[in-house]
């Protein structure tokens, strides 16, 4: 399986391990409601699992983004920049936030799989 | 959802329409529909939006001596306001603070209020202590609270009642619509033309659907119901006013009729009126004002608002990124000598100084009918 999810409704692909893409999922961009403002990592930075790499911000709150493995941002999503709504109208594709490089490809396969998490939204 | 959370009679009406439910005020009301915020904003700017504002406290006010009775808890002139008319009005405290903001109408027989839906068992309760011995307080449960608000509103209300058209901005009449008296004021709270019908709880649900019924309009929810205010440059009690803040620091000193102020015939004789008419001739020494972002940030309520070497200039009290203005517009309470137009001061987001300019309010154009 080469996407992951996290806990925090964020998907990882690693089809490209050198560059990773990370998004937030359907039932993320839906809880959040129309997004408005997102703010993506400078290309180049280095966090660990967990950091608060972003922040994504719909009209009534503000969410934070965090990386799903260690590892350093190679890219992000400029045309996600420029039309947020993308991270609605489109989270698991065109809606992408970055991509990364991964530093341990072990924290990837610890990460829950599809029918993991989709087991997780039926207990929310 | 708590099974604690009262109910407005278009609960179920909200359930079919795929809302959204959040707490509000001891409420179950609707955040947002399907739609979305956003789109439910631009529809009602755009053509007409239906909210459910049941959740507002309705009261009546009976007796001959209500008005003046009124008058001696708020700074606003009642006495005189012609039968139809409605006014804005706030109650005061002892400090000149702000105890809720609300409307008022002279109605043939009485005064009607409308009130915050979180402060309606206080403002009750004020009524009742201080002048339940001048006049009946008798508020009214029973009713529901519609807003439809946009320049289409009027089309679609007239093809219910052709006579709704002859109502004149911020009065108040009798009409029938779907078959069931109700009270129509021409007023809201969004900035555009629009109407609040008060209307029986059990006819609400009829009302409602026959209004969705027209082309013109769709629902909408309290989540755009809040972006539209704040690009409209009206206050969110319990946010941009409060008991700490007054009315002539919260911008709000127009409201205050020349014959309630120094001078006037019936000058004072409202709590914290010493404290107000103060303000009203030597100033206050903040000031609420509308900020528009630099970057297209959201800086919302809470933010510090920081000068250009980051000393504290005050803190903001609403925030959005404005859907119809495309821009971060926000409301914060500023020292007076930093309030001035164009200023330029910066909000602290998460650890960063967002540039801002101090900008009149409205930030989008009021589009009342006059």
């Amino acid at each position: 399986m080469t996407t992951k999810f996290t806990a925090d409704h964020e998907w990882i692909n690693i089809d490209n391990q050198e560059a990773a893409v990370v998004g937030i999922t359907l039932h993320a961009q839906d809880a959040l409601g129309d997004v408005v403002f997102v703010e993506l990592p400078e290309v180049g930075s280095h966090f660990a699992q967990g950091e608060v790499a972003g922040v994504v911000e719909s009209v009534k709150a503000a969410a934070d983004i965090f990386m799903p493995v260690s590892g350093e941002v190679v890219e992000v999503n400029e045309a996600l920049r420029a039309d947020p709504a993308l991270a609605n109208t489109d989270p698991m594709g065109e809606g992408w936030f970055f991509k990364l490089k991964a530093s341990d490809r072990a924290q990837f396969d610890a990460l829950m799989d599809s029918p993991g998490y989709h087991d997780l939204l039926k207990t929310l | 959802m708590s099974t604690d959370l009262l109910q407005t009679p278009l609960h179920a009406l909200h359930a079919e329409l795929g809302a959204r439910m959040v707490p509000f005020a001891g409420y179950a009301m609707p955040v947002q529909y399907p739609a979305g915020i956003l789109a439910e904003h631009r529809w009602c700017r755009d053509s007409a939006a239906l909210f459910d504002v049941s959740h507002m406290g309705q009261l009546q006010l009976r007796g001959e001596d209500a008005a003046a009775a009124l008058e001696s808890l708020l700074p606003q002139a009642i006495i005189d306001l012609d039968l139809g008319k409605q006014r804005y009005a706030f109650f005061t405290n002892p400090q000149g603070g702000l105890l809720d903001d609300l409307m008022v109408t002279c109605r043939a027989d009485h005064l009607f209020l409308v009130v915050n839906a979180g402060r309606k068992a206080e403002d009750t309760r004020h009524l009742i202590t201080h002048i339940g011995h001048r006049c009946n307080v008798v508020p009214l449960p029973g009713q529901a609270l519609l807003a439809l608000q946009g320049p289409k509103a009027v089309l679609a209300l007239v093809r219910l009642n052709p006579s709704i058209a002859t109502l004149a901005f911020m009065t108040g009449g009798d009409f029938e619509l779907a078959g069931t008296d109700c009270f129509v004021t021409r007023s809201g709270y969004t900035g555009e033309d629009g109407f609040e019908i008060s209307v029986p709880g059990a006819q609400a649900e009829r009302l409602a659907r026959a209004l969705l019924a027209q082309a013109e309009v769709r629902p909408a929810g309290l989540g755009a119901r809040d972006t539209l205010r704040l690009e409209a440059g009206l206050c969110l009690y319990g946010h941009d006013i409060d008991e700490r803040t007054t009315p002539v620091e919260a911008g709000l000193a127009w409201a205050i009729q020349k014959v309630r102020r120094p001078g006037g015939a019936r000058a004072g004789h409202y709590p914290g009126a010493n404290v107000i008419e103060g303000q009203l001739s030597l100033g206050s020494a903040v000031k609420r004002v509308g900020l528009t972002g630099l970057e297209r940030v959201p800086v919302r309520e809470g933010c510090a608002i920081v000068d250009s070497r980051g000393h504290s200039l005050g803190r903001v009290t609403s925030g959005t990124l404005g859907p119809t203005v495309h821009e971060p517009v926000a409301m914060a309470y500023l020292a007076a000598n930093h309030a001035g137009l164009q200023h330029e001061v910066y909000a602290e987001v998460r650890g960063k100084r967002l540039p801002m300019r101090v900008t009149p309010m409205p930030f989008t154009p009021h589009r009342y009918h006059r």
